[in-house]
């Protein structure tokens, strides 16, 4: 995907990424424990609990999908391995750093707290989904323009929580912006550069809401 | 007009908004791949009786199940000393010690045997603190020393002496991704692994030194990190070795992930010490002569606890000289997870530890603290040698200290603070300056090489690869700025390419502070010459059609994107042109760069020497706000002040300026590892062990960059700058310390690091006038 941005003092930029998911066959382990279960005598049982599969249907980025779940799959797990969005991170997978954000009706929340076969019917939006026309979300491009990351691994998480603050009942201070931002963690801490992509995406004339 | 000096985007900037950057477990699931996890010794101390694998075998979709006998190589390693297993032999020495390793088709099948591998441990007492290891005599490798003058005849010149003792806790690197791995087997056992480390090529080293194969048999790759901060120096060498363990025996593509549980209980983290201390002074403050012990608990194996302990000791007087010392360091074998490099790897406990005796001289003295470290910088022209021999060249500190002052206005809040905790019944604050001066090179002389690899292609572009990992720093962003300005074209026509041991050999580890100065001075290496043979084909190209002129490489001009002769400017070719010319004119366009720092050393039989090219100089001004009933703390206000000479990227430097500090802050005030007992790790998630988040910066925030244009010996004139500013936040703690003792000095002195809201509270209440007995007080 290409994706034009402009940043303070450097013009325009154009760079071309290419997803190396499709370097690789995707073929997550589709093993039936069950049917495993049965050829080996051996096995007691009980270590691996009773599988539940259950269709899901719901909308990610506009687009519909009908998938089938473990009833204990988080929806982080199912947009990662089931739907190969990986921009959505694990970082803690206890609801404590923010990494996993994604919005379900217009509403963020953490993937990882939640069960995927929960969203029937829901429209799920992703760092994936932000950009429209080949053209960066303004709050993606603010981002860019103050540095408002380091490792990346908890941007789209933050990147998420910023664009769901836009409709939010928020404050117009830094400090407002940061205790709606708080549960979102940075180790690298680029709190100050995060902040000021918010606020500058906030006071923009931009229409910057989804 | 160069990109050095110029705030352009991180080389990632794009992918890392959009989600289309790939850390290790983004990449996709391969066919036939295996997931691999290990059963981890559940005590501190003990001897392990028996290993029973029969359920965990039975499980379905387990393919395989590995303990120390199937390791057909050596199952001992260690970056210093080789005394860690990859899988625990007959005893265990620390919880999450690996013993055994899982291979299954699931996740779930994995998590399921791991439940059911049955191991007879007989439990021993373990040894968790250094007292323990100091009264057992247990050390990882024989003490250092670092000696000068003669501390007795400065003791007996001083007008006071202090003694005492000061605690630094540990800290969890808590970087975000977890510690990942995966690895493709290929023809003749050969192996490619991805790997989210800082030091790909010891992760191919160990691999095949464990797996019995040639190092030329293993490739590891490493694009990207989420997070490193130095806990994926040497320990993301163990899951790539299990990957590679069971890629290796099953012959398919294998991938580990540690959960962050996991991650935080069984890898090692920053450093804990417990440094004793005897400083002689006069009646002014000025130290005539310190004698101090670092004690530092290294966990179980020496990992780079050596190293670590020696980085304390050359940073052990930070910004003062000291004209009679001694500082001795110990190296405490315990029953922890090894510790290991984090951002700083020693300096942050060396300098704290002089830093707090400042704090104490100036209580005992009744002396602004300010003065007392005043008086004791390193001068200019004399006092101005380290305890181990180095001169201190281009010394900023003075100018560095005052400047901080005044753009803070210390005196004057510091006046402010006072009133302002004469009156509050509820509050208390502090305000502090400390000063940082770092020593960049690694202590290890053969460390501090590089070599990178240039590549330009027919069309004018440009593909770089060098043994620096990218974890967020903006190395590689920083690296592709030197490299399009040294043939003057856009930045967006240099890529960078993924780390990778097939394209630079026998890397050091990206650490230090110092991957910018020594692979990008290596890709400077190999584009000068590259740029030599294009200017000799450009000046003949250039000299032809009549020109008049005779060709002449030393008139040939790279500017703009463009190459041209001096003499004739008007003629000019594009960089892609020329290229495309000397391709076809034959001429090799590609090259190797090479860099070895030049002129350091160290002895540590006579703890003297020469060890850093240079010091990263800094110093910051932090107020905080104490609640006297919580003890619960806030930065207020954070003034910063750093010399990173001639900034290859200023934004991306001020980011790690800000973000060293604030992790600092954590170190110095919130993250607290505690353990039961038996030693496990009772804080081992972000619901436990906190890390600041976004409301813990500093509500007023000034960060500015000092004017040096004289640091002639590196790069473009350009300062290592990933560690240096975490030293910043001590000046947090000895702010927390002061606002403490505005309440009582007794209370100060005990207080220790972190300064978490407990122990603030707990400190203050053992004092007589605590904020309780002051409530009494104002209640009676």
């Amino acid at each position: 995907m290409t994706y034009k941005i402009s940043r303070r003092r450097f013009g325009q930029l154009a760079i071309a990424t290419s997803a190396l998911a499709a370097l690789y066959e995707y073929n997550f382990a589709k093993s039936n424990i069950q049917a495993l279960a049965k050829q080996s005598p051996a096995w007691q049982g009980g270590n691996i609990p009773k599988l539940t599969k259950v269709n899901v249907n719901f909308q990610v980025n506009g687009t519909k999908q009908a998938v089938e779940v473990d009833s204990r799959m988080s929806l982080l797990d199912c947009l990662r391995e089931k739907l190969k969005l990986t921009g959505s991170k694990k970082g803690c997978d206890h609801g404590q750093c923010g990494a996993c954000t994604v919005m379900v009706n217009g509403r963020r929340i953490n993937s990882c707290l939640t069960f995927a076969c929960m969203h029937e019917g829901d429209e799920i939006t992703t760092i994936e989904g932000l950009a429209k026309d080949g053209n960066l979300h303004p709050m993606q491009e603010a981002f860019i323009a103050h540095d408002g990351f380091q490792c990346g691994y908890c941007t789209p998480g933050q990147i998420m929580s910023a664009v769901a603050l836009l409709s939010e009942t928020c404050g117009k201070q830094d400090s407002d912006v940061a205790e709606c931002m708080s549960g979102n963690i940075c180790r690298c801490a680029a709190y100050p550069n995060i902040v000021a992509a918010i606020q500058e995406v906030r006071k923009g004339k931009v229409n910057a809401s989804l | 007009m160069g990109s050095v000096g110029k705030d352009i985007a991180h080389d990632s900037a794009v992918g890392h908004v959009s989600g289309e950057s790939i850390y290790i477990d983004d990449m996709a699931f391969a066919k036939n791949e295996l997931i691999v996890d290990f059963y981890a010794s559940p005590v501190a101390n003990g001897k392990i009786v028996s290993i029973d694998l029969t359920r965990a075998s039975n499980v379905p979709g387990i393919v395989g199940l590995y303990t120390h006998k199937d390791i057909e190589g050596h199952n001992k390693f260690g970056p210093i000393i080789a005394d860690e297993y990859l899988l625990a032999e007959e005893k265990v020495e620390f919880i999450g010690q690996p013993i055994v390793v899982i291979a299954g088709e699931t996740r779930k099948a994995v998590l399921a045997a791991r439940k059911v591998i049955d191991v007879k441990i007989d439990v021993l007492e373990p040894t968790l603190t250094i007292d323990q290891s100091i009264a057992r005599k247990q050390y990882l490798a024989e003490p250092r020393f670092i000696k000068r003058g003669d501390v007795d005849a400065g003791f007996a010149e001083a007008d006071h002496i202090l003694e005492g003792r000061f605690i630094s806790g540990g800290q969890d690197h808590f970087y975000l991704e977890g510690q990942a791995a995966i690895v493709y087997p290929g023809e003749y056992d050969n192996l490619v692994v991805h790997s989210s480390t800082q030091h790909p090529s010891e992760v191919q080293e160990v691999i095949a030194h464990v797996l019995g194969l040639q190092q030329n048999q293993v490739v590891c790759i490493t694009k990207r990190m989420g997070g490193g901060f130095g806990g994926k120096e040497c320990q993301a060498t163990h899951p790539a070795c299990m990957a590679s363990l069971v890629a290796h025996k099953t012959k398919r593509p294998a991938r580990i992930v540690y959960n962050k549980d996991d991650d935080m209980s069984f890898t090692g983290g920053r450093h804990p010490f417990q440094n004793d201390y005897k400083v002689g002074f006069t009646k002014d403050g000025v130290i005539t002569a310190l004698k101090t012990d670092l004690y530092t608990n290294g966990g179980a194996a020496n990992d780079l606890s050596t190293a670590v302990l020696g980085r304390a000791m050359t940073h052990a007087d930070n910004a003062y000289f000291i004209a009679n010392a001694h500082i001795n360091g110990y190296a405490c074998k315990t029953n922890l997870p090894p510790n290991t490099a984090f951002r700083g790897f020693g300096g942050p406990q060396g300098v704290v530890n002089i830093e707090n005796i400042m704090e104490e001289i100036a209580l005992f003295l009744g002396k602004d603290p300010f003065d007392v470290r005043s008086a004791n910088c390193y001068g200019i022209e004399e006092r101005n040698t380290t305890p181990y021999g180095q001169i201190v060249y281009n010394n900023l500190l003075p100018a560095l200290l005052k400047k901080v002052a005044e753009t803070s206005d210390y005196k004057n809040r510091l006046e402010a603070v006072k009133k302002f905790n004469q009156t509050s019944k509820t509050h208390l604050k502090g305000i502090s300056i400390t000063p940082v001066k770092f020593g960049i090179s690694f202590t290890t002389k053969f460390l501090n090489q590089a070599n990178a690899m240039v590549l330009i292609y027919k069309d004018g572009t440009v593909l770089v690869s060098t043994g620096a990992t990218e974890m967020g720093q903006g190395a590689n962003t920083k690296i592709r700025q030197l490299v399009a300005d040294e043939f003057a074209i856009d930045p967006n026509m240099v890529i960078m390419a993924p780390t990778a041991t097939d394209k630079n050999n026998n890397t050091s580890a990206t650490a230090a502070s110092a991957a910018t100065d020594l692979n990008g001075s290596a890709a400077v290496d190999a584009c000068v010459k590259i740029r030599q043979r294009l200017a000799e084909c450009a000046a003949n190209y250039l000299s032809s059609d009549g020109a008049g002129i005779s060709p002449s490489p030393s008139h040939i001009v790279f500017a703009d994107g463009n190459v041209f002769d001096k003499r004739r400017p008007d003629k000019k070719l594009t960089f892609a042109e020329i290229v495309s010319a000397a391709y076809h004119e034959r001429i090799n366009l590609g090259e190797r760069g090479f860099y070895a720092t030049p002129g350091i050393d160290f002895n540590w039989k006579t703890g003297v020497g020469q060890p850093f090219l240079y010091y990263t100089q800094g110093a910051a001004c932090s107020e905080v706000l104490i609640d006297r009933f919580t003890g619960e703390l806030k930065v207020v206000r954070a003034d910063l002040w750093m010399d990173i000479g001639k900034s290859i990227n200023p934004g991306i430097d001020r980011g790690q300026i800000t973000g060293a500090y604030i992790q600092g802050m954590g170190w110095v005030t919130t993250e607290e590892l505690r353990r039961s007992e038996d030693g496990v790790l009772l804080s081992h998630s972000p619901t436990t062990y906190k890390i600041p988040n976004v409301q813990d910066m500093p509500r007023v925030f000034n960060v500015d960059l000092f004017d040096n244009d004289k640091n002639d010996v590196n790069i473009k004139g350009s300062k290592a700058v990933g560690e240096p500013p975490f030293l910043l936040a001590i000046s947090v703690w000895t702010a927390v310390k002061q606002a403490i003792a505005s309440v009582s000095k007794e209370a100060a002195q005990k207080l220790k690091l972190p300064a978490t809201n407990e122990e603030i509270i707990m400190c203050m209440a053992t004092s007589k006038k605590s904020a309780l007995a002051s409530a009494k007080q104002t209640k009676a």
